[in-house]
């Protein structure tokens, strides 16, 4: 049995299944819900890193460096806002968060 | 099967496993650990893909630094688990049917679509051998040449993120007596000093009524 891109792609997609199913199950917690979306993006890097393997192109490998940047500035600001959310409502329940509804 | 196939599923079944926790742990630590262990099996699957560097990158980047400071705000915020966990098995039968019908739906049409994919090409550019090629060398090739200019936007982006979280989370001392160096470079002799105009002696007869005033009150308490 030889390893085919289908397996990577198919590993690729459960991953994303599971966070999706992640955000859906906790819904009030923000926390978590930040850690799933981490486990999305790394779901869609490692689509890209098994395409870049397998078509034989070095650039999907260089978009995966970028996300990486990127995700790491958006989890780094997310904390941020987290925190100082906590200190203002004393609560991460996203429920909580009806301010700005008007 | 080889050796290669079964490493991948070893490495798989873990990071599924690791995954199912992060989302079905109790406590946020518990959820934050498994996730470093998902990101630890992911780095080892890139690295089955011959992608060295950007598997350390992960394992440096996420494990050493992101995951870092998820811990931290984790423990730093008081939370009330059993708050946050309410409704968590009532959303389970619809987010477990679209999860499903994503995985199914994913997995049908990319088994489908790439099975055939099953040759490796080389990453190597033309004319050198693929076993020879270092995957940090390439890549840095390629990003310092044909990406420069992405590069540079990535480190403005992560510039900005450093201002931000800063500027977010900084909190001042209230009771510090702490004046901007601007405004103390910038201030006059006239801000320090001020000349009032008065007259040199002050009118008599207010100051009489006030000592008859007084008078009866002090000989009060002598007695």
């Amino acid at each position: 049995m030889i390893l085919t891109l289908g397996h990577f792609l198919s590993l690729g997609a459960i991953l994303f299944a599971l966070s999706v199913i992640g955000i859906f199950l906790n819904r009030k917690n923000l926390i978590i819900l930040l850690m799933a979306i981490e486990l999305m993006l790394l779901a869609v890097n490692m689509n890209f890193v098994a395409f870049s393997y397998y078509l034989g192109d070095m650039h999907g490998q260089i978009f995966v460096f970028f996300i990486l940047t990127v995700a790491a500035a958006e989890s780094a600001i997310g904390l941020a806002i987290l925190v100082q959310l906590f200190r203002n409502k004393s609560s991460i329940n996203v429920d909580e968060l009806n301010t700005l509804k008007g | 099967m080889d050796v290669k196939a079964g490493l991948f599923y070893v490495f798989s079944a873990l990071l599924l496993f690791a995954a199912f926790r992060v989302i079905t742990a109790r406590n946020p630590v518990h959820a934050a650990l498994y996730l470093v262990l998902a990101f630890f099996q992911a780095a080892m699957i890139w690295m089955l893909l011959k992608a060295e560097f950007l598997a350390i990158t992960l394992v440096l980047v996420y494990v050493g630094a992101v995951m870092v400071l998820f811990l931290f705000v984790v423990m730093m915020l008081d939370i009330n688990i059993d708050s946050v966990r309410q409704g968590f098995w009532r959303h389970f039968p619809l987010a477990g049917m679209i999860g499903a019908l994503i995985a199914l739906e994913m997995a049908a049409v990319l088994m489908g679509g790439f099975r055939l994919v099953g040759e490796p090409k080389s990453t190597a550019v033309v004319g050198v051998v693929a076993e020879q090629v270092s995957n940090t060398r390439e890549l840095g090739k390629l990003l310092y040449s044909e990406y420069v200019f992405p590069v540079q936007i990535a480190a403005v982006i992560l510039l900005v993120a450093i201002i931000a979280a800063i500027a977010l989370t900084l909190r001042g001392r209230k009771d510090s007596k702490h004046i901007g160096a601007n405004e103390q470079v910038r201030v006059k002799a006239g801000d320090r000093m001020t000349v009032v105009k008065m007259s040199a002696t002050r009118p008599a007869q207010p100051l009489l009524d006030a000592a008859v005033a007084v008078a009866p009150v002090e000989g009060e308490k002598k007695a």
